[in-house]
């Protein structure tokens, strides 16, 4: 369960505190696939940095799993990132100087909570799972945007995150391959029932999730759930 | 993580910046070259010594003297040598040699040698094996060069003062000399039972006295040897020895380094009779007895050695300092690169500390790599080495691998890259995780803050790290701190510069300028520029090249000046009193003019305001050089200052006239005396003082009425002492004779003429001399030009460095303008604005740092007058400009190479 209570984020802009976020409070279920939509510069991004531990609120908490990301310092956020959360990012964000099974071992790795060749073996699994079997050796300049973002998404998933956070996954990409990362997304939902939280613009996109929650200038506005789903899973 | 996963991590993580890294990290790579060169040079170099040290002595001991050995020393040889000690003698002596049939002359250093010389090392000669007949009939062996100099052949006579010689052969190879003291003085070897026919080694003879001693077995082993030579030490001059051992206790109480027995104030006063040019030494009444082992021997070179070493090692060590800020620039643009990457991993989950490791790792192998590569190159340097020097060395170097200089090179090396990429690898803790979703990734996320602990701390490493470096190396606490402290002021004159330039280039835009003038200066002070950066380095690179030049410039100036300045061409010494008038008359009838005559009296010091030597040496509460008081000195007296002097305190002597007047109405009155300036330190006097001389036996007294500093470097004949003429004017006296003689034949009439009637007096051709300079300062030229070709060459990789730290910055503005409709000459010449304005700053201010350098080379080490060469510098400037733009230009290729598209894409 992640849970954000009061989550509010002020800059310091010279004399003036501008407020980003603005007493957000709101409970996700796990196994839920969640859509936070708003207009540019309504507080998406930042919510989605403070909800998987990036970044720290002026006021309030998250909750992941019972732990208050608040009270752990930087390190023990980056430990439990590495345990329990997963990133899509829209410019797929994968190392370029690692080939895509490296890339997507590269999570394994830094908590050495597997053994290498086991490592090695689940990230191939993943790379075949997003279609990508053929391609492992294959650097990120030699992908297209798609397999890029595969590639993203099989990293996100091979740690076997409780959360998954996607930034804009689809936005970088064409109607088409967009549509292979939110099938593949939904897909790994269901297989793993791993929570999804998904920022974008994309209102069609966003309605495919169970539940939306809207912002506009900081604050939640709307918070819908979306009646194809089972309610009782996205809300709670 | 693992130690293994990390590896792997770094290892993979590292692939497309693997040579992008590893050439911030070659910048160390030439300080370690240079360390591991000089060092591995020094340990051959002193462990031939240490194999060699009996050959460079010519025995196991010596014993020496610039005058004939008193009686004691004679009859302790003798009795020496029924206890099984053999010796052999050697005098050398400076004569002139004549040719015949070829009729050449020249200046010679005859070595008369005895039996059994030398004891150890062996003399090659051609034809091979003549050495043994030396002693069997009237021959002489030469060096090769006399040959070519006199015109003549092996076969052909050789006159030494009044007896001829038959030229039997060569020298090739003669134990203990190095290659260039027979440029200076051709070497002439004869059997010593024949010198007393050449009427040349009378009494008062300038010459050089040496008995080398062969110890039996039993008395061979290094104590037993030191043993020996201070019971004949004390044997010889119980007095002289007594001060040797105080001194020695001295040093070994103050952990002094080396503490040769002899340095100081022996070498000071060998120093001092070296350049006193007009030294004619004379009949000593009391000889100074010089005993030495083989391990004094050993030590004076090895001490030789390691102190050329240590200088020398200060350029290594400031090549390494120029490396280290390289690395430091280039890691910095590296992390500027990795803050994706940085901020990806943290968002998986890395710790920082797992990020700064795995960056940590990869900055290490790199700058093993690179310390590495350097390693080899010293190697190769190192081999290299004795085809520059040998002939500045008087043994044969055993080249070979020395595993310590080398470690030690390489531990160096990785150290200091280590240590200067951390700073900028610090700032990789300070990304955060967000950086992944935000997409303003740029340098100021790494902007530091002030109070960083860890920051601090490193940055207190790395002055540790280099102060303490050069302290270890120069082996002196004060002198490391001194270079510590000038490395200081010279980076902190090139900050304040670039932080003007800065400021200035935020005050000077116009908006009537070019577009590509104004962006280009606007890129000198916007956030994340890189004139500090490049300004340090470039601005040290020209700073040492142009320190290296400008030394050499005055060096060789001083050389030429000195040589150029006597106003005659041929030198004549060793002139007695009764030999001026007929050499005048010689002269004179050649009509070739005499242009200088200066009488020379030997004397030595008996009292100083009234107290004696000997209570004066007694006296310890006063510091006196002990030396000082006891040589002797040959004075000269005359009315003016000449030009080599210059006056530091007191008046110079009244005229003729008034002192005549003054001398009438007091006849008792001291006379006046002028003295240098250092000799007044020594001896410890001051104006008004007087000193009562031993002119020959008879007591002069006079009083200090001047001190004078003296330029030792001119090629005249300067004086300790000057008096006014009527204090000895009418004691024996010799005298230096300069004239002006047409050159060609009339010069080698005139040597030869001279020869034949006065076999005494030598002679020395100032052109002959100049050209012997001159072949001298090549050889140093060619060592100085190999310092400053090296610098040039170890400040490129440092230069690129720096400017790859913003490369990223250019790239993505340089793409926006093309972008925006920018042809590529316009972004070209935005970038030759910047890099010209950089480079422009960089020289200038490393041009003004060298004069201020190379100033204090010359004033602080040559103790010469500073000639700014100018123009010369502004060329090294100018090319250091072009050398900017070049590289600026070189590492932005790509914006004005490829289309905005791909450029982005890379970008």
């Amino acid at each position: 369960m992640l849970v954000a209570h009061g989550l509010t984020k002020e800059y310091q802009s010279g004399t003036q505190t501008l407020v980003v976020l603005r007493d957000v409070t709101f409970k996700i279920a796990d196994g839920a696939f969640v859509s936070i939509v708003g207009p540019s510069g309504s507080g998406k991004t930042t919510l989605l940095g403070l909800l998987a531990g990036l970044d720290t609120p002026s006021r309030g908490t998250v909750t992941l799993d019972g732990v208050d990301l608040g009270s752990l310092d930087e390190d023990r956020r980056a430990k439990l990132r590495g345990e329990k959360v997963g990133f899509v990012f829209q410019s797929f964000q994968l190392i370029p100087t690692l080939t895509a099974l490296e890339n997507v071992q590269v999570p394994l790795e830094l908590s050495g909570a597997v053994p290498m060749r086991e490592a090695t073996a689940r990230a191939r699994d993943l790379l075949t799972r997003v279609g990508l079997g053929d391609r492992t050796h294959h650097f990120p300049q030699q992908l297209s945007g798609g397999e890029q973002q595969r590639v993203a998404l099989a990293r996100a998933f091979v740690n076997e995150p409780r959360v998954l956070f996607a930034d804009e996954p689809t936005g970088n990409l064409d109607g088409t391959t967009g549509e292979v990362i939110v099938e593949l997304l939904m897909q790994l939902n269901r297989e793993r029932g791993c929570t999804i939280v998904l920022v974008t613009h994309d209102a069609a996109l966003a309605a495919r999730t169970q539940r939306t929650i809207r912002l506009r200038d900081g604050i939640v506005v709307e918070d819908v759930l979306h009646p194809a789903f089972d309610t009782a899973v996205a809300s709670v | 993580m693992t130690a293994a996963t990390l590896l792997r991590l770094a290892w993979r993580e590292s692939r497309t910046a693997r040579r992008r890294l590893a050439l911030y990290m070659s910048s160390i790579a030439f300080g370690v070259a240079a360390l591991v060169a000089i060092d591995s040079f020094a340990s051959n170099v002193t462990r031939s010594i240490r194999e060699q040290s009996r050959t460079l002595l010519g025995g196991d001991m010596s014993i020496g003297a610039s005058a004939v050995f008193p009686a004691v020393v004679d009859s302790l040889l003798d009795s020496l040598a029924t206890r099984g000690v053999s010796n052999t003698r050697v005098t050398t002596f400076a004569s002139m040699a004549l040719a015949e049939p070829s009729g050449g002359t020249r200046l010679v250093q005859v070595k008369a040698v005895s039996r059994g010389y030398p004891f150890y090392g062996s003399i090659d000669t051609k034809p091979a094996g003549i050495w043994a007949t030396v002693h069997d009939a009237a021959i002489v062996i030469v060096d090769p060069s006399l040959l070519i100099a006199l015109n003549a052949a092996v076969g052909d006579s050789l006159r030494l003062g009044t007896r001829m010689f038959r030229i039997a052969g060569t020298v090739q190879n003669a134990p203990g000399d190095a290659g260039i003291s027979s440029v200076i003085g051709p070497r002439v070897y004869v059997s010593s039972t024949l010198i007393a026919s050449t009427g040349l080694l009378r009494f008062g003879s300038r010459a050089q006295y040496d008995a080398l001693l062969r110890l039996p077995p039993a008395l061979a082993a290094k104590a037993d040897a030191a043993t020996l030579a201070r019971n004949l030490r004390r044997r010889i001059d119980p007095r002289a020895a007594a001060l040797q051992e105080a001194a020695e206790a001295r040093d070994k109480r103050g952990g002094a380094r080396g503490g040769a027995p002899d340095a100081g104030p022996a070498q000071a006063e060998d120093a001092r009779n070296a350049t006193d040019s007009a030294g004619l030494k004379s009949g000593a009444t009391r000889t100074r007895v010089r005993v030495r082992t083989v391990a004094d021997t050993e030590r004076d070179f090895t001490e030789a050695v390691a102190r050329l070493a240590d200088f020398l090692s200060i350029i290594g060590l400031i090549a390494l300092l120029l490396g280290g800020i390289g690395v430091a620039s280039g890691v910095n643009a590296f992390v500027a690169a990795k803050i994706d990457t940085v901020a990806v991993l943290r968002c998986l989950g890395a710790t920082s500390r797992q990020v700064l490791a795995l960056y940590m790792v990869q900055a290490g192998a790199m700058g093993l790599l690179g310390a590495t590569a350097g390693a080899m190159l010293g190697v190769a340097v190192q081999f290299l080495l004795p085809r520059v020097v040998a002939d500045f060395l008087p043994i044969d170097v055993q080249l070979a691998l020395e595993p310590k200089p080398l470690l030690l090179g390489l531990a160096t090396g990785v150290w200091v890259s280590l240590v200067f990429a951390m700073r900028p690898l610090l700032a990789l803790r300070r990304i955060s995780p967000l950086q992944a979703i935000r997409r303003d990734a740029d340098q100021t996320v790494l902007q530091r803050e002030w109070k960083d602990l860890a920051r601090m701390s490193v940055d207190g490493v790395l002055v540790g790290s280099i102060v303490s470096i050069i302290v270890v190396r120069i082996g002196d606490v004060r002198d490391g701190l001194v270079i510590s402290a000038g490395i200081t002021a010279a980076v902190a004159v090139l900050w304040v510069a670039a932080t003007l330039l800065i400021f200035a280039a935020r005050r000077s835009t116009r908006p009537s300028w070019p577009f590509e003038l104004r962006q280009g200066i606007a890129n000198l002070h916007r956030p994340a520029n890189q004139t500090r950066a490049v300004t340090l380095a470039l601005g040290f690179g020209a700073f040492l090249l142009s320190t290296v030049y400008l030394v050499q410039a005055n060096l060789l100036s001083r050389v030429q000046s000195s040589a150029e300045a006597s106003s005659g061409n041929l030198l004549f010494f060793d002139v007695q009193d009764d030999q001026a008038a007929p050499l005048d008359s010689l002269l004179r009838a050649r009509k070739q003019p005499i242009v200088q005559q200066t009488p020379i009296v030997t004397m030595r010091i008996d009292a100083i305001n009234g107290r004696s030597i000997s209570s004066l040496v007694a006296d310890t509460t006063v510091r006196r050089a002990g030396w000082a008081l006891r040589r002797e000195y040959r004075s000269t007296y005359r009315e003016n200052i000449v030009g080599s002097e210059k006056l530091a305190s007191g008046d110079w002597f009244a005229d003729s006239a008034t002192r005549a007047t003054a001398r009438a109405a007091n006849p008792e009155a001291p006379f006046a005396m002028s003295i240098e300036k250092d000799l007044s330190v020594d001896l410890g006097v001051a104006l008004g003082d007087t000193v009562t001389w031993n002119v020959q036996g008879v007591p002069v007294r006079t009083v200090v009425t001047n001190v004078r500093t003296v330029n030792w470097a001119r090629f005249e004949a300067n004086f300790f002492v000057v008096l006014a003429p009527e204090a000895i004017r009418h004691a024996p006296q010799q005298y230096v004779i300069v004239a002006n003689v047409d050159s060609g034949p009339m010069l080698a009439e005139v040597q030869r003429d001279v020869v034949r009637r006065f076999p005494n007096i030598s002679s020395l051709d100032l052109t002959l001399v100049r050209q012997t300079i001159g072949a001298i300062v090549n050889k140093v030229t060619l060592a100085i030009r190999f310092l400053g070709i090296f610098s040039i060459v170890m400040g490129i990789p440092v230069l690129f460095s720096a400017v790859a730290a913003t490369r990223r910055a250019r790239l993505r503005e340089g793409v926006l303008l093309r972008t925006l409709g920018a042809s590529r000459a316009q972004v070209a010449r935005i970038l030759l604005a910047e890099y010209g304005a950089l480079g422009a700053l960089g020289a200038l201010t490393g041009m003004l740092l060298a004069f201020g350098g190379a100033w204090g080379l010359t004033h602080y080490v040559f103790k010469d007058a500073f000639n700014p060469a100018v123009l010369p510098t502004l060329v090294i400037a100018a090319g250091m400009l072009l050398l900017t733009m070049a590289i600026g230009l070189l590492t932005s290729r790509d914006v004005y190479k490829a289309t905005p598209m791909a450029a982005i894409r890379d970008a």
